[in-house]
């Protein structure tokens, strides 16, 4: 239970840092000419001595703040409502499309950089001239400025009345090892259309974080967008050169990861607990919202998800199946605490109340909520027959009753059973094997649109370009033989013949890598999820999963040599690189250090097995995506249904 | 910092915007969809089983726990999760606050005091207190970004002003950064900096393909587009589209910047020159979406009838053309009908939400609950639906079961699987397996006679008994323990019924019975 970890892993950077950098920079940002009192970092103090005139896109005086939806649980994170008040915040609006209310004479607007976001201001701005009004205008666009929406500033006509800034807040620390960039879009925008605005931010990020924990002496990458983030990071160090030199490093190693290398692993139902939070729950910038139901009141609560909640960090990697008896151990033991009080003199009540009193009632009320949230995940998971659904992920992950299993996913289709469910399980299918057989594919998407609605078809388009759902080439008369076979002979042939025909398109080849690097564990009896062997236990000991193994590969042999008959497969052939620098100055320590880069989200489930990986090995990783993900995030990303 | 790890959430106060928001479809999900149809089945494995000892487990740990609750609960004040706890935000949160400017803007100035007292008095506990120990000045050092982080080597040695289109009356002096003749890949760098760079200079259509070729190679997506944009507005379109077909990034990056203004024009002009003749279809298609009038929607899709769809889609685009079509009779027809009052079924079950752009399937239920004993003539009829659409019988039967389900209407339901051989003799069918018929019934609620009828038809033993156990039809799991010769299985469900009930007579009376020859 609650696996510890080896008395010699290393320590983690402190990254809380990351968060007082965005504050201070957002404070600089809203902060008035005259600091009257209030609080002044220091740095600040010592640029306004220097610098002589002052960026124009300061806005002295009372302002009213209007926060970008997506921007406001990060912005919670690192900031509150005094500390805004303090820099002369006023009022506080959502940015929505509706006419503003304010009646301030300044306007900021903090945002991503949408072109949504340009013609909301615009028509703001375009509507005080028109009555004649004149108010002065600043847009903060975090983490940064697209020059497309300062194109739509222009062509509306209030280029130069509205002034721009960036807030580079692009590192939110999520957790003691978990960095998020907040980026969901990055998803969307790279895998779906191709789009690399933000490789830059990424590079931005990984540079930020060069300047503040030293250089990285390994890196090593996979995937096409890894590669650019990569190289693009470089150029900036080089040509900020000097900045980390002579640094020790304190992280050893850096991996970054394309996330359609693995598709499969972010497309499974999750069943650590962490992550089953997320797919129940949904976890959103680190927090949760608990409904009535999980709290057995009549309130909601919003809760904090992280190392700092010690019932919560004692089960979060484990298996569902675990947390029951961890938990009840937990009452009893808490009980017992409780009931030693009974026994004592006024003396020791006074230590017991004024001592460790509160740390029972925490622990109470946190032990409460889990217990809450496990029965209420029970129940949900009973009523959506969970385990009939698990069953079939696994047939799928594994190669067999492929028949059982479409007819499966059909079932769910014709029943209407959620939308994402069943676009996210017709994925799996797809992406395990190649793609689906032609007659397959088109009764599958008839049925579905005729299920949720015909407009989907935009949704299967994308899911195409995208490469998650996939028909095999009709042309490739093989494939149904194939199939065939398949049935007739073992996978193990089926496999091979697969194989041989992989040249025809860019193929997922997932059973043939599957074999290759061995990701359905051969368990001989049962596999024991209290005490896990490897990283499948986060899917209950039915897989390895793909993105974790590689990254266990490569770091066990610092190259991807050997490797080159999986990369092939990846697709990935010209995608995958390492960098070794000569640094005789980085720590052992440091060397047990990876940090992770997940380019288009990662799952809790990978996290965790992650974790499980470096408490084998005596390593620690640390985590840096552009977005936590999970199966519903990625199909949703793809919806072109929009509430 | 105080612990401020639960932040409670005031009951009936919709959640704050910041909340809501990124739920976007998995709101739209209805909700009925989802609870009603995971009737689950047989599980007998290790978590998710209700009679599992790990549930019982958990419920005991949670009683213990309930139990601490009146010690805990009754002296609260010192407790900082309480201070922080008096509403759905934590004191001072942003999605908080936002939410009170929503909610009092202009009138209740009460919410504004209160916002006032309540932040001065407990929000600035929660977070460390913004020291600032480390200096930052190193860090900003060297980052030449533009706007206000410019450390003070930049300030001076930059003069460039940070904004990208510098025509707009910027002082003279600035004016030397971009007269100089930067080279393509100077200027792609200037750009990835966020720094002033006129492209103007870049005139000949070499120089724009350098100028392009130097950002795709630089990778970053932003300065692609602002060179697109550039590009854009010099060259004419044909020329445009005639050199990006051969530069895939650069195109792909154009075509997103085109989608995200919305310049559907020149969209369709670019995939109409690179004869990208099903993308085409499909953005056209698309732009049904922003059209909420019914019968303007309809109008629009009979437009995309004849694009250049695949031979699959373009079916499906009719369908969706077919099937609008039919809602607008459809709802025009029962929205009076309704208003009538003269009508039964609508008297008693009004209808909740109007058809209108409903999928195929909600649409064959709709019409199975509505309109069921209608004659094919009527485009309302689920026989008409079945037939237009080709629905499969699997589909069909499976949604009007449910639809007569609901309406409790077991003789529909009994006729739904009854078909006559030609000898006369009926016989029971079911096209979805009589264990999806089951759930469905149980899902809606029906008697156990009924529920029992259906299990007995369940072919497989095994999913035979177990659902009639899940479902507490007695009768069938005694009479197939009796079968089995089942003893132990018989004894072990004694247990499960009702003491002195006519169920355990009846597995007294087997069990003592000298008639069966039990096999264990």
């Amino acid at each position: 239970m609650a696996f510890p970890h080896r008395p010699d892993a290393p320590e983690l950077p402190d990254f809380s840092m990351l968060k007082r950098l965005a504050r201070d920079q957002l404070i600089y940002l809203l902060e008035q000419q005259e600091t009257r009192g209030g609080w002044e970092p220091e740095w600040r103090r010592q640029q306004r001595r220097g610098v002589k005139c002052r960026p124009r896109s300061q806005l002295p005086g009372k302002k009213d703040l209007f926060i970008e939806a997506d921007l406001m649980s990060p912005l919670d994170r690192i900031a509150n409502v005094s500390i805004l008040k303090q820099h002369e915040v006023d009022k506080l609006y959502k940015v929505e499309n509706k006419p503003a209310l304010s009646s301030s004479e300044q306007l900021c607007f903090l945002v991503r950089p949408r072109i949504k976001n340009m013609r909301y201001i615009a028509s703001l701005v375009n509507a005080d001239k028109l009555a004649g009004r004149t108010r002065k205008y600043k847009v903060i666009f975090s983490p940064q400025k697209f020059y497309a929406c300062e194109m739509v500033l222009e062509e509306e006509g209030i280029y130069g009345d509205v002034s721009c800034d960036e807030w580079a807040f692009s590192l939110l620390p999520l957790d003691v090892d978990l960095l998020s960039m907040e980026l969901p879009e990055f998803f969307r925008d790279y895998f779906l259309e191709g789009d690399q605005r933000w490789i830059n931010t990424v590079a931005q990020a990984l540079h930020l974080l060069s300047t503040l924990y030293g250089p990285f002496p390994n890196c090593y990458g996979i995937g096409r967008c890894a590669k650019m983030a990569y190289e693009l990071w470089r150029n900036l160090e080089e040509e900020e050169d000097g900045e980390t030199k002579g640094r020790r490093p304190e992280i050893g190693h850096i991996f970054l990861l394309d996330r359609d290398v693995d598709f499969v692993t972010a497309l499974c139902s999750q069943v650590v607990y962490e992550g089953l939070v997320d797919d129940t729950f949904r976890i959103k910038c680190g927090s949760v919202d608990f409904g009535p139901e999980v709290t057995s009141s009549d309130k909601s609560l919003k809760v904090l998800l992280n190392a700092e909640d010690k019932v919560f960090n004692e089960i979060r990697n484990e298996h569902f199946s675990n947390v029951f008896g961890f938990l009840s151990q937990k009452a009893r033991n808490l009980q017992a605490q409780y009931d030693r009080r009974r026994g004592m003199d006024i003396k020791q009540m006074k230590n017991f109340v004024s001592q460790e009193l509160k740390g029972l009632k925490q622990e109470h009320r946190l032990l409460s909520l889990h217990i809450g949230a496990c029965e209420s995940i029970m129940k949900k998971k009973t009523k959506q027959d969970f385990q009939e659904l698990i069953k079939t992920e696994h047939a799928l992950l594994e190669g067999f009753n492929i028949r059982e299993s479409t007819s499966y996913i059909e079932e769910h289709i014709d029943q209407q059973v959620s939308p994402i469910e069943s676009l996210r399980l017709m994925c799996l299918l797809s992406i395990t094997e190649n793609g689906l057989i032609p007659k397959d594919y088109r009764s599958l998407k008839t049925q579905y649109l005729q299920s949720y609605g015909p407009e989907h078809l935009l949704t299967f388009s994308n899911l195409r370009r995208a490469g998650l759902l996939t028909e095999q080439a009709p042309g490739d008369t093989l494939t149904a033989v194939e199939s065939k076979v398949s049935k007739l002979v073992t996978d193990k042939a089926a496999g091979k013949i697969t194989d041989a025909f992989s040249s025809l398109a860019k193929r997922s080849n997932f059973r043939a890598i599957s074999k290759k690097l061995n990701l359905i564990p051969r368990v001989d009896g049962e596999y024991d999820l209290k005490v896990p062997r490897d990283m499948a236990y986060v899917f209950s000991g039915a897989y390895v999963p793909l993105s974790c193994r590689i990254i266990e590969q490569v770091l066990e042999r610092r190259s991807w040599q050997g490797l080159d008959e999986v990369v092939r497969l990846l697709n990935c052939s010209d995608f995958a690189f390492t960098d070794m620098t000569k640094e005789d100055k980085a720590s052992s320590e440091s060397l047990r250090l990876i940090l992770v880069v997940f380019l288009g989200g990662c799952t809790f489930s990978e996290i965790s097995a992650l974790r499980f990986l470096g408490r084998e090995k005596g390593y620690r990783f640390i985590f840096l995506t552009t977005a936590v993900t999970n199966s519903a995030r990625l199909m949703e990303a793809m919806s072109e249904v929009k509430a | 910092t105080t612990t401020g790890l639960i932040l409670f959430f005031q009951s009936g106060r919709p959640l704050g915007a910041g909340v809501r928001l990124g739920m976007g479809l998995r709101m739209n999900r209805t909700k009925g969809d989802e609870e009603e149809y995971w009737n689950s089945s047989k599980f007998k494995a290790f978590t998710f089983d209700d009679e599992d000892d790990e549930l019982s487990q958990l419920k005991e740990s949670k009683r213990a726990v309930n139990s601490l609750r009146d010690f805990v609960d009754d002296d609260d004040d010192d407790d900082d999760l309480e201070r922080v706890s008096w509403s759905g935000e934590p004191v001072g949160s942003i999605s908080w606050s936002i939410k009170e400017t929503a909610g009092n803007s202009g009138s209740s100035h009460e919410g504004r005091e209160q916002l006032k007292s309540r932040n001065s008095f407990s929000s600035y506990a929660q977070l460390p207190k913004p020291t600032s120990t480390y200096s930052l000045s190193s860090f900003f050092r060297g980052r030449t970004r533009p706007g206000s982080f410019q450390s003070l080597s930049d300030a001076l040695s930059d003069t460039s002003a940070k904004s990208y289109a510098p025509e707009l009356g910027r002082p003279k002096g600035e004016y030397r950064d971009y007269s100089n003749d930067w080279s393509p890949s100077d200027t792609v760098r200037r750009l990835r900096k966020g720094k002033v760079c006129s492209l103007e200079r870049f005139r000949s259509l070499q120089d724009k393909l350098q100028l392009l070729e130097e950002a795709v190679s630089m990778h970053d997506g932003n300065v692609i587009t602002a060179v697109l944009i550039f590009l854009k507005r010099t060259l004419s379109k044909e020329i445009l589209f005639r050199e990006l077909e051969v530069r895939q990034v650069a195109l792909r990056h154009l075509i997103h910047f085109l989608k995200e203004i919305g310049d559907q024009k020149l969209l369709l002009d670019l995939f109409r020159f690179l004869d990208r003749t099903e993308e085409l279809a499909l953005s056209h298609y698309r732009e049904h979406l922003n059209i909420r009038d019914p019968d303007k929607r309809k109008e629009f899709l009979k437009t995309c009838i004849g694009l250049p769809f695949s031979a699959e889609d373009s079916a499906h685009i009719q369908d969706h053309y077919t099937l609008l079509e039919r809602q607008i009779i459809i709802e025009a027809n029962d929205r009076h009908l309704e208003s009538a009052g003269q009508t039964e079924i609508f008297r008693k079950h009004p209808r909740k939400a109007s058809i209108l752009n409903m999928p195929l399937v909600t649409t064959l239920f709709y019409s199975c609950f509505y309109h069921y004993t209608e004659a094919e003539g009527t485009f309302s009829s689920p026989i008409n639906l079945k037939k237009t659409f080709k629905i499969p019988d699997k589909q069909y039967v499976l949604t009007a079961l449910a639809a007569r389900a609901k309406l409790r209407a077991w003789n529909d339901v009994d006729a739904l699987f009854t078909t006559k051989n030609w000898l006369g003799y009926t016989k029971k069918r079911a096209p979805i397996g009589f264990h999806r018929v089951v759930e469905i019934l149980h899902k809606n609620n029906a008697p156990v006679q009924i529920l029992q009828e259906y299990v007995n038809l369940v072919e497989d033993v095994d999913t035979k008994l177990n659902l009639a156990t899940k479902f507490k039809c007695h009768d069938v799991v005694i009479d197939t323990c009796r079968d089995l010769k089942d003893r132990q299985q018989l004894l072990a469900y004694r247990s499960k019924v009702d003491k002195g009930s006519a169920e355990e007579e009846k597995i007294d009376a087997l069990l003592s019975s000298s008639q069966i020859r039990w096999k264990n």
